[in-house]
């Protein structure tokens, strides 16, 4: 038997791997709008949770408006790979010839657009409300579009590790929650740093670097479980 | 002449591990009664009263080691998982899981016996220290761990799901402290340290000891209940039947 598999470059993989996906999430509208909405109202409890204070709501704003970020992008996770593996089709591509961690890698590359983006955009609206200026939106904006692919890609080792586990919401925020701490730290240090009048560059290095080092880790250990999951 | 060798992987067979870790934990566990007193009775008796801090400083008998066991072990579990995923051998992740909740006890010991020795200290229960939080998410991470472990009903797929978490994990922990250090410094001034007493040499050795002990305890704990952890799993087996019987 000699059985030719045509060979497909890795870039043209990725990338109908990241179509197949968005136009999967598309489809389902409520996936995107759901988290989103969720930022929203988690970010508009505050509020009314500690007073309506201006400065306080201002001293807050960079801080609630990433937890709040962090929470939503945490409550898509879950879906990242739990359809693909109730119809079948994750085990197809675990079998493929395609590296997993490539495919693993489109996959939350297409969760941060679906998720991640939608909220980088939305967070200037929410920022208003606290009282941001036009200068720290932008620092705020800037932090969440270099922190959120971080995100999503830390959280699908998460999403990969509680693949058919009983409890696996729950359980995925427990393991996940403290990974994304470093992301908090500087993604909510870079915009009040440049409130206290200090630069932002070191916040926004390290943000770059966590995104980096997560590329290039985070879809070997989340094929690492997928394999795992799937044996 | 003859030399004997000692098949050392043999001990890699839960079987034989059963046994040898039946006759090793007792030395443990008996050098751990030892220490714990020992240290103890220089810590309370010994040990002379801190000039600044009066009797209340000597909780640090317990919370250093505490402090220190809860951050080695997690390394240690990390290596048996790391271990076990590349050899996939059975008794690294038995380890792995029977270092957890000890590792968990002591990171939430090293809080509580912290939170204790503040309220005199500082006059308040908990500050947002960068060593206090790092221990805290420690905590979490061991939380987690426990929490995959239990919720994963295949054992061999637990020990390799918790793993690769504990790898990630081991990868994370210094990113998390360095971070939190730094958070910590934009944040609020550097909080009450005890630089400023230097250390006699009794409540030194007092500490010294109490490591020891500590780590005594940690080891024979772990042995005895990785046996528990190995008879749970082999229960199947003709051998375990045999050891129970």
């Amino acid at each position: 038997m000699n059985t030719t598999i045509p060979s497909i470059g890795l870039g043209r993989v990725l990338l109908s791997v990241l179509k197949r996906e968005i136009s999967l999430g598309l489809r389902q509208k409520g996936e995107v709008l759901t988290p989103l909405v969720f930022f929203m109202v988690i970010a508009s409890l505050f509020p009314l949770g500690v007073g309506a204070e201006s400065n306080l709501l201002l001293r807050m704003a960079p801080g609630v408006l990433w937890v709040s970020a962090l929470l939503a992008a945490m409550l898509s996770l879950q879906r990242m790979f739990a359809t693909d593996h109730a119809d079948g089709s994750l085990e197809q591509m675990v079998l493929s010839p395609t590296p997993l961690g490539l495919l693993v890698l489109a996959k939350a590359l297409a969760h941060f657009l679906l998720s991640g983006l939608p909220l980088v955009l939305i967070a200037p609206v929410l920022g208003l409300q606290f009282g941001l200026d036009t200068r720290s939106l932008g620092i705020l904006m800037l932090s969440l579009l270099l922190g959120t692919p971080t995100l999503s890609l830390i959280g699908s080792i998460g999403a990969a590790l509680t693949l058919g586990v009983r409890g696996a919401g729950v359980l995925l925020s427990l393991l996940i929650l403290p990974l994304y701490i470093p992301v908090l730290i500087f993604g909510a240090g870079a915009v009040e740093a440049d409130a206290a009048g200090l630069g932002i560059g070191g916040h926004l290095s390290l943000l770059a670097a966590l995104l980096v080092l997560s590329l290039f880790f985070s879809p070997l250990a989340t094929a690492a479980a997928l394999r795992i999951s799937l044996e | 002449m003859k030399t004997r060798v000692i098949h050392w992987f043999k001990f890699a067979s839960p079987q034989n591990f059963y046994v040898l870790a039946g006759r090793m934990w007792p030395w443990f566990a008996g050098l751990a009664a030892v220490l714990t007193l020992v240290g103890l009775w220089i810590s309370f008796f010994v040990a002379p009263v801190d000039a600044q801090q009066g009797q209340g400083y000597r909780i640090i008998f317990v919370h250093v080691p505490a402090s220190q066991m809860s951050m080695f072990i997690y390394l240690v579990m990390a290596a048996w998982a790391g271990i076990g995923l590349a050899f996939n051998t059975r008794l690294s992740g038995m380890m792995a899981s029977a270092l957890a909740p000890t590792g968990a006890l002591f990171a939430f010991l090293s809080l509580i016996t912290g939170s204790l020795w503040g309220k005199p200290m500082w006059g308040t229960w908990w500050v947002w220290d960068a060593r206090l939080t790092s221990e805290l998410i420690l905590l979490f991470l061991y939380l987690g761990f426990l929490a995959l472990q239990s919720s994963i009903d295949d054992p061999r797929r637990a020990d390799k799901a918790c793993a690769v978490l504990a790898l990630v994990g081991a990868v994370n922990v210094p990113i998390i402290y360095f971070s939190v250090i730094w958070w910590n410094t934009l944040h609020q001034g550097a909080s009450v340290s005890m630089k400023g007493s230097s250390m006699a040499s009794t409540m030194l050795a007092g500490m010294l000891i109490m490591v020891l002990a500590f780590w005594m305890y940690a080891i024979a704990i772990a042995l005895l209940r990785v046996r528990n952890i190995i008879l749970d799993r082999e229960r199947h087996t003709d051998w375990v039947k045999h050891a129970v019987a």
